[in-house]
């Protein structure tokens, strides 16, 4: 297996880079950068062929190591991609690059600690999507905290501290409920099956009652929704996002918050299916909750960057709501729109920072009229809002458009068997779809037109390493906008199987007639 | 080669090449590009439609550009389908954009965005030819939000003014509400059907075994979308507003093109709608309060747009009128007639405005038909013809509305045909009222202005006499007989076969009416008008108001929305439930360690006494339970 | 065997009297000697139960105990010390700086 080696690569790269910038002599700013900036390229091209040779064809993982690691309790080193989360690890590697590319002239206190947080992170979030064992994807998990906590609390905002703590400690929080959870899994299945194991493949097989399942899975639940975050679980991001320097909101709206979808789609529903359905009207409902509270909030935010971040909370609603209508069309939907949100937002709040940078405020009302003072920014911004808005041809489109399709497929057959419930729902969250054109045209308006003024005016726009950035960006908004088909197709086969083990063969959902 | 194809992409090309070079280029090159690329469009068209005619009445062409998502065996495709309806629609799109671009060189030669104009006018010309072209709704409703956006930009296009940037926002999220039903029903047809291309769902519902599900519910989903993008009652809102844009976009997209798409979608999904007697009733229902109460609006506007901003929704209403009848071919011949002498009558405007350096204000006009005789010429041909004067082609079509309104067994019936005359009338009322006020009167205009009032170049001048022929002997072209194989033509009403002659007197006397009475009313200038307003000072209040609507979606809508999302959810939601609980179990939790930590009194002995009680208590444990 | 029974039962009585010593003394070097006290109790229990099984690992283990003895005397004196001089008292009832 010749190819699992480049898979391994891929995750170790990182933590390779982490030991080189460690080594480096002190005060060579410059040379940190390079380094882990080259770190970070490799990488993703590393993830760029990795991604064209992932076959959407062949179930099961792809490129996969299994290695024992501590034999009594069966832990593994198990890794591998599958088409839950070939997308989103292209998506952690594409965006690596642009975070140390927006940070490069950000910061100037400890830079060598800084990036070897952000090659941590880095590490960290690719090990949790890449993990094929429950041990493993633990310990990732835990990881991804440490250097999200020194990155909001060493180089954040005023209320660093504040709200790195609130972060920590929610996370935390949702974390020891589901180590409770995943050690009872484990030593049930142990007492059923007679070994022991913490191997995803062959604990998704366990069959335990479902009263069993429904405490399991809130304890999973109520870690993963914090991460998402779902409402009511949601007030540490819009405090960790204020706060955090653009580099953590980045990685934060960017990838980490994927993690707790991925953790529905990955452990939660599969892990517990019959739990699952029962449990589907509550998640649901709070989806589209999070979909309208988050939308409804965002409209009265002064912050740029709060506004932006209860966006987040509505868009992650979506996912959510995807991923809870158990349609093959909503599901994929849902896994579109994680990479959507993760392109979005994170550029988005890219943006911000460079704004930032130039002017040192984030409040709405010091601005107006930047689309005379800085044409090239004010383009890219238009474009980034209209993604966000789920603009036809634009990618946020294509994950709005069928995590809706699947939502109405899955709530018309309910409707008609009497369960009004999802219907309801469905037409509550498209209904979200004017108040997101609401808030984020609102906030273009007011810092794009009308009169000129920023603080520390005038401004220089865009240089050419910033614009490199939002061009990447802008051109994999519009190509997975204009073609989805071929993401999509790499994701089919694993979302069907998810959709078969969790809506299982009782229920007909989908597109039936 | 796929020409369908390229007649989309042809406007993008222009936009991206005068989006991203157009500012280093100059001007010369921007106009070539911008205004070359919809002719070459508009040839391709030609082109399109001379192989359609080929091929036969009832026949279409259909090219297949792309898979766009497939889930299983389904899927979405990015196809276009040309038959005669996109045929009429294409060529008014092309070929009256391309003479709404070649009028904005002149229109727009000083602006210092004019690399970003045409940029703009080219990407709505891409979107709304994906919108007509499309086959699938999915693609339909690309265009459908694209041209949204190429909407809002150009409203917006002076965007220093907030009022201007505020009217593209309004525009844009009225549209959406809209567009939200649109998905509605798309999701209910893709549901049911399991394709959402639109020659299928009109076949699936002419089947004899009905497809499974409320053709009314589908109707008036979509038709919600509709009201939005043809501004029609209750979200007729943003159209008056919009009038913020530059004038020729106000022709293009606020008249000719963009607010006809809900017809247009209407006309195309004519099978739902033939099955949907209910939905088309509501469709004509609104058709003909919106077409009457805007009309209302209209008589007393002094903004010259303004005018024909609320004409244009009443005309609007007229086509959605003779779409709830079944009339679906007449109202596309609406569509037709009306992107002439709109266009006509809009550019009109644009270039008596030019003369007059920015004023907009009636009451401010007067006597400039000798100033400006080519415009007047022009501008009172398509006034004419909107007031539906015989033999120019606004009479034409609206007759048969007229007719059909009332003659229909579709649906047709007296009220509906009072109210639509009723619209007609205040029509031919108010447009020779802007006629009289702004061209004939003697000259209520300041002496500065006067001095510079000015006939626009003839690149401006030129397009006003080609429309406004077109608006004269466009009616004598029988589109709706030309697109019979499609959409058929109602049954009329037994009673009634004897009377359609009569109906066209009764019509043509009614807009003489109107040329009567506005010419009585303001033959001399203002005072009669004024003094009629101050006889009923309520009713002109209320009108001048538009009805107060925008004001009650202020209150109504936007304020409740405003103050939940700030008080309830911000407030009482984020901050105090969960923050303040959360907050509060930590205040809880450091009290209670508080507490606790007494128990560490520091005194060595103490300690000592603890471990022993704790050992003996584990002795005496393991004792009793060992 | 009465030898046994004796040993035990004096090494009860040491621990006794160590433990009672720690409890009730407040000066502290008194209270370590007790400690000490207690100690030698606990090794001499264990000298009795290695004799009374013929192994070795009780014998062992109090070769342990002298290594933490020593440890334990070799940083409580210098403590003790440090103590005195600063409040030239020995009486713990002084000392309470690690209340929480």
């Amino acid at each position: 297996m010749g190819e699992a080696t480049w898979l391994n690569w891929l995750l170790w790269l990182p933590a390779l880079g982490m030991v080189a910038v460690t080594a480096l002599p002190k005060g060579r700013d410059s040379l940190v950068r390079s380094v882990t900036f080259g770190c970070m390229v490799l990488q993703f091209f590393i993830a760029a062929i990795l991604y064209q040779r992932f076959d959407g064809t062949v179930a099961g993982l792809q490129f996969a190591t299994d290695v024992p690691w501590i034999r009594d309790w069966g832990v593994g080193y198990r890794i591998g991609l599958d088409g839950l989360n070939v997308l989103l690890v292209s998506l952690t590697a594409f965006l690596g690059p642009l975070v140390v590319a927006g940070a490069w002239n950000a910061v100037h206190k400890d830079v060598k600690l800084f990036h070897v947080m952000v090659l941590f992170i880095q590490f960290a979030m690719l090990g949790t999507f890449l993990a094929q064992d429950l041990f493993l994807f633990y310990v990732f998990w835990e990881a991804m905290l440490i250097p999200m906590f020194l990155i909001i609390g060493l180089w954040g905002g005023e209320r660093r501290i504040y709200a790195t703590l609130k972060f920590v400690l929610y996370t935390a929080f949702g974390s020891i409920l589901m180590l409770a959870a995943l050690i009872y899994l484990v030593l049930y299945t142990h007492g059923s099956s007679g070994y022991m194991t913490f191997d995803l493949r062959h604990l998704s097989g366990s069959q335990l009652p479902l009263n069993t399942q429904l405490w399991l899975l809130s304890a999973f639940a109520l870690s993963f929704a914090i991460k998402v975050p779902m409402f009511p679980l949601h007030t540490w991001l819009p405090d960790a996002h204020v706060e955090a320097p653009t580099t953590g909101s980045v990685i934060l709206a960017g990838v980490l918050l994927k993690m707790g979808t991925y953790g529905f789609m990955k452990l939660g529903f599969p892990l517990f299916p019959e739990a699952a359905r029962a449990m589907m009207p509550v998640i649901m409902s709070l989806a589209v909750i999070s979909i309208v509270y988050g939308a409804c909030l965002a409209l009265v935010q002064t912050d740029i960057k709060k506004i932006i971040a209860y966006s987040s909370i509505s868009h992650l609603g979506y996912v959510m709501l995807g991923l809870a209508s158990l349609d093959l069309i909503g599901i994929q939907g849902a896994i579109l729109q994680m990479v959507s949100h993760g392109l979005v937002a994170g550029g988005l709040f890219l943006m911000v920072g460079m704004i930032y940078e130039r002017t040192h405020s984030r409040a709405v009302a010091d601005y107006g009229g930047l689309a005379r003072m800085l044409p090239v920014f004010s383009v890219f911004f238009t474009i980034l809002t209209l993604a966000s808005i789920g603009l036809p041809t634009t990618s946020g489109f294509a994950g709005e458009f069928m995590v809706l399709l699947g939502a109405f497929n899955a709530a018309w057959p309910a409707h008609l068997a009497g369960n009004d419930l999802p219907l309801t729902l469905a037409v509550i969250a498209v209904s979200g779809v004017v108040l997101g054109a609401l808030y984020m045209l609102w906030l273009a308006q007011r810092i794009l037109f009308g009169e000129a003024r920023a603080p520390h005016a005038p401004l220089t726009d865009l240089n050419s390493r910033e614009t490199a950035i939002l061009v990447a960006i802008v051109v994999a908004i519009f190509a997975i906008g204009l073609f989805p088909g071929d993401p999509l197709a790499k994701t089919e086969l694993a979302a069907s199987e998810f959709q078969q083990r969790v809506a299982g063969g009782t229920i007909q959902l989908g597109s039936a007639r | 080669m796929k020409l369908l194809t390229v007649i989309v992409l042809l406007p993008l090309a222009g936009f991206l090449l005068n989006g991203l070079l157009g500012r280093r280029l100059g001007r010369t090159f921007v106009s070539i590009v911008g205004c070359g690329l919809p002719i070459l469009a508009f040839l391709a068209t030609l082109k399109a439609v001379l192989l359609l005619q080929a091929a036969g009445p009832d026949a279409a062409l259909l090219e297949v550009a792309y898979r766009w998502a497939s889930f299983g065996d389904q899927g979405f495709d990015v196809a276009f389908y040309f038959d005669r309806l996109t045929a009429v629609m294409t060529l008014i799109i092309t070929g009256v954009g391309s003479l709404i671009h070649v009028y904005s060189t002149g229109y727009m030669k000083d602006d210092p965005g004019y690399a970003r104009y045409f940029a703009y006018l080219n990407l709505f010309l891409f979107f709304m030819l994906t919108l007509v072209l499309g086959r699938s709704l999915l693609v339909c409703f690309v265009g459908w939000e694209g041209v949204g956006l190429a909407s809002y930009l150009l409203i917006g296009f002076w965007f220093e003014d907030p009022a201007k940037a505020a009217a593209g926002k309004k525009a844009f999220i009225t549209n959406r509400v809209g567009d939200a039903g649109f998905l509605l029903g798309l999701f209910l047809l893709y549901w049911a059907l399991g394709t959402v291309n639109m020659d299928e769902i009109n076949a699936a519902f002419a089947a004899p075994v009905a497809p499974a599900v409320s053709a009314s519910l589908v109707g008036v989903l979509l038709f919600i979308g509709a009201t939005g993008k043809s501004a029609q009652i209750p979200l007729h809102v943003w159209l008056p507003d919009a009038m913020a844009g530059p004038t020729p976009v106000s022709a293009l997209i606020h008249a000719a093109t963009m607010v006809t798409a809900g017809v247009y979608l209407v006309a195309r999904l004519h099978g739902i709608y033939e099955h949907a007697p209910e939905a088309s009733q509501v469709v004509a229902v609104i058709g003909v309060l919106t077409a009457f109460f805007a009309a209302t609006i209209a008589l007393v506007q002094t903004d010259i747009k303004k005018v024909l901003a609320y004409s244009t929704v009443s005309q609007l209403g007229l086509m959605f009128l003779a779409l709830g009848v079944g009339a679906y071919g007449v109202a596309v011949f609406h569509v037709y007639t009306h992107a002439f002498f709109k266009a006509c009558l809009f550019l009109g405007a644009g270039s008596v405005i030019h003369a007059l350096g920015g004023e907009q204000d009636i009451r401010k006009m007067g006597g400039l038909w000798r100033r400006i005789p080519l415009t007047f010429g022009t501008f009172a041909v398509a006034t004419a013809a909107i007031a539906g004067i015989p033999p120019l082609a606004g009479f034409f079509s609206k007759d048969e509305i007229l007719w059909f309104a009332l003659a229909s067994q579709h649906g047709g019936s007296a009220a509906l045909w009072v109210l639509g005359s009723a619209a007609s009338l205040l029509t031919s009322f108010y447009m020779f009222r802007l006629l009289w006020l702004t061209f004939l009167t003697p000259s209520r205009m300041s002496h500065d202005t006067e001095h510079h009032v000015h006939e626009s170049p003839f690149s401006m001048t030129g397009v006003l006499i080609v429309l406004a022929a077109l608006s004269a002997i466009g009616g004598f072209f029988e589109l709706p007989h030309f697109l019979e194989p499609l959409l058929p033509i109602p049954a009329v009403a037994g009673s009634l076969e004897h009377y359609e002659h009569t109906f066209v007197f009764v019509a043509v006397a009614v807009a003489l009416l109107g040329l009567a009475a506005a010419t009585f009313m303001y033959r001399r200038g203002l005072a009669r008008g004024e003094a009629l307003a101050a006889r009923f000072p309520r009713l002109h209040r209320i009108l001048g108001g538009k009805y107060y609507i925008d004001e009650l979606y202020e209150a109504v809508l936007y304020r409740p929305l405003h103050w939940v999302s700030d008080r309830v959810f911000l407030g009482l939601g984020d901050r105090l439930l969960i923050d303040g609980s959360l907050h509060g179990l930590a205040a809880l939790t450091r009290r209670a360690s508080g507490r606790l930590s007494r128990v560490q009194t520091g005194q060595l002995q103490w300690y000592v006494a603890m471990a022993v009680i704790g050992v003996v208590g584990c002795l005496v444990w393991v004792w009793r339970h060992g | 065997m009465a030898d046994t029974q004796l040993l035990l039962g004096l090494s009860f009585v040491l621990f006794a009297l160590g433990l009672v010593g720690v409890m009730v003394r407040r000066n502290a070097l008194v209270m370590l000697m007790c400690m000490e006290l207690m100690l030698n109790a606990v090794i001499l229990a264990l000298v009795t139960f290695s004799l009374e099984t013929a192994t070795l690992s009780g014998a062992v283990l109090v070769f342990l105990i002298f290594v933490v003895a020593a440890a334990e005397i070799a940083i409580a004196i210098p403590i003790v010390l440090q103590l005195s001089r600063q409040r030239s008292s020995l009486d713990v009832e002084g000392y309470d700086r690690l209340q929480g």
